[in-house]
C-alpha cells in the first residue's frame, strides 16, 4: 500500500523490513504508544455514562471499517449494512434462544452467517454497478428484516429477545469496564485486519476494480472472485458487530436496524471520508457521539424542559442538515481537513505544493 | 371484486407516487430516496393550509398545491443544483439526508400524533358500493382517477409540450441539450417541482383517505419499486410497475401472511433486478460506477 501520509524530512526506508513495518517513525511510536496507554486508562477515570458511549464508538468503528472495505476501497455500495447487523445479531439470539449456545460458538455462527448472506448480498454486484447495485443491497436489508421479525412474532417474542451476558472462565460479563476491554481488542483487530487486507494482493486488486473494471479485468484480476470476497469479508465482520452489539445489549429487537442504521453507517463513510481508515474511525466516533452533543447543547440553553419532548425530531433533523453540509461542502469528509491541516503545516510558509520538475 | 378494487386503489397510489421518481430520474438521472418525505411534505402542507382556510376547502388544496411546487424548486436551487455534475451516489446520499432532515423538520413542526386533514376541511369518506360487490371510499376512488388524469397530463406534456421536448432533451442529452439553448437549471428545477407536485397530490390524498403520520415515508419508499421494475425513466413502465407490485402485495397479504405487506415490494424488485436490471420498459444504459 503506498502511503499517503506526507512526510516533512527526508525519510527513507531502507530495507524491506522497515518498508513492512505499520509504525515508522520515532514520533509515531511514540504518539501510538501515549495513545495507547489513554485508550487503557480511560476506563478507570471515565463515568459509567463515558465508558458506555466509549463502548458504543468501538461497536460502530468495527461497522465503519467494514463498510469503508466494501465502499471506500472495493467500491462497492452497500445500502444494507443494518441487514448484515441484523443477521449477526439475530443469530446470537436465536442459537442463544434455541439451543443456550454459549459465545464461542455464536460469534463464529454469526460470522459465518455474515458471510454466506455477503456472497447473497454480492450476487447482484456481478451484474449492477452504481446506483442499481445500492438498490439491490437495500431490498435485501429488508428480506433480512423482515425475516428477523417472523422469527420474534412466531415464537412469541414479539417486543425482543432478551440474551444473557456471555460466561467467561464461569464469570458473567457484565461490568461495562469488561466490556470496553473486549470491545477495544475487537475493533484493534478489526482495524489491523483492514490495514493488512489493504496493503496486501486483495487490497490492491480491490483498488484495481474501484478504479476501473475493464482495466482491472485486463490486468489479470478475477474481478467476481474479489467483489464477492469483498462482500464475505464485509459482511462477516458486520454481522460479527452485530453479534457484538447484542451481547453488549443483552437485547435483540428489529426495531434497532431500521434503514436509519444503514443510513448512518454510510454517513460515517461519508462524513469521515471515503478511501480511508482513518476516516472510518473519525466518522464513528463523530456520528455515535453527534446525538449526545446536541442533546447536551440543547439541555443547556435556557428553558431546557420545553425542547426535551422535541429532542429526537431535533437530532434527526440536525444529522440531516450535517450530512447535507459535508456531502456538499467537504466530500473528502474529516479527514481531508485533516489532510488540509497537515499540508498547512508541512508547506508552510507556501500555500501550494510546488509543480513536480518545477525544483532543479 | 374487493381484490380487484384493493389492487387497483394500492396501484394508483404507486403510480401517482413513482410518476415523481421517473421525472427527476428521467430528467437528471438523480435517484430521489427523500421523495417519500417530499411527498409527506406536501400532506402536511394541506393540513396546515386546512387550518387557515377552514371554510373553504378548495382554496386549502390549491395553495397546498402551490406550496408543494414551491418547495420542489427550492429543493433544486438550494440543494440539489450544488450536486449536479458530482458523481451518482454523492447526489443519491443528497436526498437521502435531506430526507431525514425532513422527516425530523416535519416531526418539530408538526407534532409526530396522527392526525387527518379531512377534519378541518369536514370532508367525510363514504364508503361507494361498486357494481360487483367491491366497495371503495370516496378519496381511494378520486386518489385513481386523479392518478389516471396526471397521468394523461404529464404524457401529453411531455410528448407535445414545449417544456415537455426540452426535458426529454435534457434527459437524453445535456449536452446537447444546453448546447442547443435549453436552460438545463430551469429543466431539472421545472422536473424537480413537478416531481414534487405529484408526490403531494399522492400524500394529500392518502392522508385524507386514512389519516398521516410519519408513518408515511414508508408507503413512498415501496412506491420505489414500482418505479424501478417497470424501468426508472419510463412512465409507462411505472404505471405497469405498480400494477405489478400492487398486485403482488395484494395478493401476498391475502393469501399468504400480512406480515409480508411491508416486504413483498422488494422482493419483486430483487427478482427484477436478477433478471432485467434496466426494468420492464426502460432504456438500457451503461449503469455507472461508483
Amino acid at each position: 500500500m503506498s502511503r499517503p501520509m506526507p512526510r516533512a524530512s527526508g525519510y527513507f526506508r531502507t530495507d524491506y523490513r522497515r518498508d513492512l513495518g505499520l509504525v515508522e517513525t520515532r514520533l509515531e511510536w511514540t504518539s501510538l504508544a501515549l495513545f495507547i496507554v489513554a485508550l487503557l486508562a480511560f476506563p478507570f477515570l471515565a463515568s459509567p455514562f463515558h465508558l458506555d458511549l466509549a463502548c458504543q464508538v468501538f461497536l460502530a468503528a468495527i461497522g465503519s471499517l467494514s463498510l469503508m472495505l466494501l465502499t471506500g476501497y472495493a467500491g462497492q455500495i452497500s445500502l444494507g449494512h443494518a441487514g448484515l447487523l441484523a443477521a449477526g445479531a439475530f443469530t446470537v439470539g436465536i442459537l442463544f434462544r434455541e439451543v443456550q449456545a454459549p459465545f464461542w460458538l455464536t460469534l463464529p455462527a454469526a460470522a459465518l452467517v455474515g458471510g454466506l448472506l455477503g456472497i447473497l448480498f454480492g450476487l447482484p454486484s456481478l451484474r449492477l454497478r452504481g446506483l442499481y447495485l445500492a438498490v439491490s443491497t437495500l431490498a435485501l436489508h429488508f428480506v433480512v428484516v423482515y425475516l428477523g421479525g417472523e422469527y420474534e412474532t412466531r415464537r412469541g417474542f414479539s417486543t425482543g429477545i432478551t440474551i444473557d451476558p456471555p460466561q467467561i472462565f464461569g464469570r458473567a460479563l457484565t461490568s461495562n469496564r469488561a466490556w470496553y476491554f473486549i470491545l477495544l481488542v475487537f475493533a484493534a483487530a478489526t482495524l489491523l485486519i483492514c490495514v493488512n487486507l489493504l496493503r496486501s494482493r486483495t487490497g490492491r486488486a480491490w483498488g484495481a476494480i474501484r478504479a476501473r473494471e475493464t482495466v482491472a479485468e485486463a490486468l489479470g484480476i478475477g474481478v467476481a472472485g474479489y467483489k464477492l470476497l469483498a462482500f464475505v469479508i464485509s459482511s462477516a465482520i458486520t454481522a460479527v458487530a452485530g453479534a457484538l452489539f447484542a451481547y453488549y445489549r443483552g437485547f435483540v429487537s428489529v426495531e434497532a436496524f431500521s434503514l436509519f442504521l444503514s443510513i448512518s453507517y454510510v454517513a460515517m463513510t461519508i462524513i469521515g471520508g471515503m478511501g480511508s481508515l482513518l476516516g472510518a474511525l473519525l466518522g464513528a466516533v463523530f456520528v455515535t457521539l453527534f446525538p449526545y452533543v446536541i442533546e447536551a447543547g440543547l439541555l443547556a440553553l435556557p428553558g431546557a424542559q420545553r425542547y426535551a419532548g422535541q429532542l429526537f425530531a431535533v437530532n434527526y433533523s440536525a444529522f440531516g442538515l450535517v450530512m447535507i453540509l459535508f456531502l456538499v461542502f467537504e466530500p473528502l469528509g474529516l479527514v481531508g481537513i485533516w489532510h488540509r491541516i497537515q499540508a498547512y503545516f508541512l508547506l508552510w510558509p507556501f500555500k501550494h505544493r510546488p509543480l513536480s520538475g518545477s525544483r532543479k | 371484486m374487493q381484490l380487484i378494487v384493493n389492487i387497483v386503489v394500492l396501484a394508483a397510489i404507486y403510480a401517482l407516487i413513482s410518476c415523481g421518481y421517473v421525472l427527476v430520474y428521467r430528467v437528471s438521472r438523480v435517484l430521489n430516496l427523500a421523495h417519500g418525505e417530499l411527498m409527506m411534505l406536501g400532506a402536511y402542507l394541506l393540513l396546515s393550509t386546512a387550518g387557515l382556510f377552514a371554510g373553504n376547502p378548495m382554496a386549502a388544496i390549491a395553495v397546498a398545491l402551490l406550496l408543494s411546487l414551491t418547495v420542489g424548486i427550492l429543493v433544486y436551487v438550494l440543494l440539489m443544483r450544488k450536486m449536479t455534475g458530482e458523481m451518482v451516489l454523492a447526489a443519491v446520499l443528497t436526498t437521502v439526508a435531506l430526507g431525514i432532515l425532513l422527516r425530523g423538520l416535519v416531526v418539530l413542526v408538526w407534532s409526530a400524533q396522527q392526525q387527518n386533514p379531512a377534519q378541518p376541511l369536514a370532508f367525510t369518506n363514504a364508503a361507494i358500493e361498486l357494481p360487483g360487490g367491491g366497495r371503495i371510499s370516496i378519496f381511494a376512488g378520486i386518489l385513481v382517477l386523479v392518478t389516471a388524469a396526471t397521468y394523461a397530463v404529464v404524457f401529453a406534456f411531455l410528448r407535445f409540450g414545449r417544456w415537455g421536448v426540452r426535458m426529454r432533451a435534457a434527459g437524453q442529452n445535456p449536452l446537447l441539450a444546453a448546447q442547443r439553448g435549453v436552460n438545463l437549471h430551469a429543466i431539472y428545477a421545472l422536473a424537480w417541482s413537478l416531481s414534487t407536485l405529484t408526490g403531494s397530490m399522492a400524500g394529500m390524498l392518502i392522508a385524507l383517505d386514512s389519516g398521516l403520520d410519519s408513518t408515511m415515508v414508508i408507503i413512498g419508499l415501496k412506491a420505489f419499486p414500482a418505479a424501478l421494475v417497470g424501468g426508472l425513466d419510463s412512465l409507462l413502465g411505472a404505471l405497469a410497475g405498480s400494477l405489478i407490485v400492487a398486485a403482488a402485495e395484494v395478493l401476498a397479504i391475502h393469501y399468504i401472511d400480512p406480515l409480508l405487506s411491508d416486504v413483498v415490494p422488494f422482493l419483486v424488485l430483487i427478482a427484477m433486478l436478477a433478471v432485467r436490471p434496466w426494468g420492464l420498459f426502460g432504456t438500457r444504459e451503461e449503469l455507472d460506477r461508483v
